[in-house]
């Protein structure tokens, strides 16, 4: 397909306006790679600055974090119960009227801290388009169908070994506005809270296989591939129920907790 | 055991994150209420629309708080945790309480979470209230004289203002913690 307008070079920082071409961002992605693999030291988070996703452009910090030590407020997280979340929340397939349209999946996992314990009782919350790629959001323009049964949201509070449990329909590609042509792999929206208010992080989950996955800024911007590999989740045939529903796996690793034993409770 | 990658929060969080009073730590109605609100600023100066605003702190007596309930306001508990989208003017607005200092003298500040659309990964930093145990705390001592207004609420109309400028000048002091690598 030829090109339907002449593009221009990007002067404006616009994630709408959809200048450069796939073809640019995937060799703008390549050439990170590339510096990425010669310098050869590891990085585990996604990169702050990463030009390929146009809007991180003026959305970056250019000065490196203040290293802080944790004060007293810094090293506890809040803390969320039942008044909070009602259990049904975990199940986004339920509505009043039918079930939403789309592959019915589970999604499984335990949320651990970087020592490996479990994060208990803490706030998981997701969000996701539908099967058709459109979220339940009044800035979604991209002219794929509602669903009147799926609103895409859920919560839930990790059991005590840290495990989680949502029961959704498998979220669909969608177009947006980076670039000329520019599609998301299909991903589900993830909220997570630790037992520090320094493991807050929000994250997306992506399905195995996924042919976007090199075209994507949003997941190249993390520049190591085994990184990028802990974000997708795994197909487990354990999770698939029986003429009901397939099934994927997805632990999550927060960063260190900073307390030490003594101020356990 | 290394970290699973944080990601953007995207554009669409705005019918999922957000909830009912959200913002509101405690009532407008309560004696002690205080306003803390502001903008937030990309490197181009322009109001950033699509940011989500998480505080996180002490009582008035600067005791931790670990009592459930944000999601569910209830009126009466103060939980010390609150959420907050900006408006199409990127500014956002808290109804809280000012938190006590952890010990008597000590500096007193609010936690800050950054998300938006454009940041790949969540950022961040503190809240200081204004006054003059500011020149004993240990982190303000360590930053920038240049840059500490950064991280200095300003009083004004009986509340707190506090602007958020991801880049360039004026550029936010974000923090990093030990072992968040």
């Amino acid at each position: 397909m030829s090109e339907v307008y002449e593009r221009e070079p990007v002067t404006e920082a616009s994630s709408d306006a959809a200048v450069s071409s796939q073809a640019d961002i995937t060799a703008e992605i390549e050439a990170i790679g590339k510096e990425y693999a010669s310098v050869g030291v590891e990085e585990t988070q996604p990169r702050l600055d990463y030009p390929p996703y146009r809007s991180s452009i003026l959305r970056h910090p250019t000065k490196d974090p203040h290293q802080a030590d944790p004060e007293e407020i810094e090293l506890w997280a809040p803390v969320f119960g039942p008044q909070d979340v009602d259990p049904l929340e975990a199940d986004l397939t339920i509505a009043e009227r039918g079930e939403p349209i789309g592959e019915r999946i589970v999604v499984q996992g335990r949320i651990v801290d970087g020592d490996g314990r479990p994060v208990r009782g803490q706030l998981v919350e997701i969000w996701q388009a539908n099967a058709a790629g459109r979220y339940l959001h009044k800035r979604d323009q991209h002219p794929a169908p509602l669903d009147p049964n799926f609103t895409g949201v859920g919560r839930c509070l990790t059991g005590a070994d840290g495990s989680y449990e949502f029961v959704t329909v498998k979220p669909g590609p969608y177009p947006w506005k980076n670039h000329y042509n520019a599609w998301r792999p299909a991903h589900i929206h993830f909220s997570l809270f630790g037992t520090d208010f320094t493991q807050r992080m929000v994250t997306q989950m992506y399905f195995p296989g996924d042919p976007l996955f090199p075209l994507d800024p949003i997941y190249q911007s993390i520049t190591d591939q085994r990184a990028r590999d802990r974000l997708v989740a795994g197909y487990d045939h354990e999770l698939t129920r029986h003429e009901w529903s397939t099934g994927y796996r997805w632990d999550i690793v927060l960063t260190g907790s900073a307390r030490t034993p003594m101020e356990e409770q | 055991m290394t970290a699973t990658p944080g990601q953007t929060i995207g554009p669409f969080f705005g019918f999922a994150l957000p909830y009912e009073r959200g913002h509101e730590l405690v009532p407008p109605s309560h004696p002690q209420a205080v306003r803390l609100h502001g903008t937030v600023y990309d490197g181009a100066g322009a109001a950033v629309p699509d940011a989500l605003l998480e505080i996180w702190q002490p009582d008035a007596d600067g005791h931790v708080v670990q009592r459930p309930g944000s999601l569910h306001r209830d009126g009466y508990t103060f939980t010390g945790w609150g959420r907050a989208a900006t408006d199409n003017a990127g500014h956002y607005s808290f109804t809280t309480l000012e938190p006590g200092p952890a010990e008597p003298g000590r500096a007193r500040f609010i936690a800050m979470t950054v998300f938006a659309r454009g940041l790949l990964n969540r950022l961040f930093t503190r809240i200081y209230l204004p006054g003059g145990a500011l020149e004993a705390d240990p982190l303000l001592a360590t930053v920038d004289p240049g840059r500490r207004d950064t991280l200095v609420a300003v009083r004004e109309d009986g509340g707190l203002r506090f602007d958020v400028r991801l880049q360039g000048e004026g550029e936010t002091v974000f923090l990093s913690y030990p072992r968040q690598t």
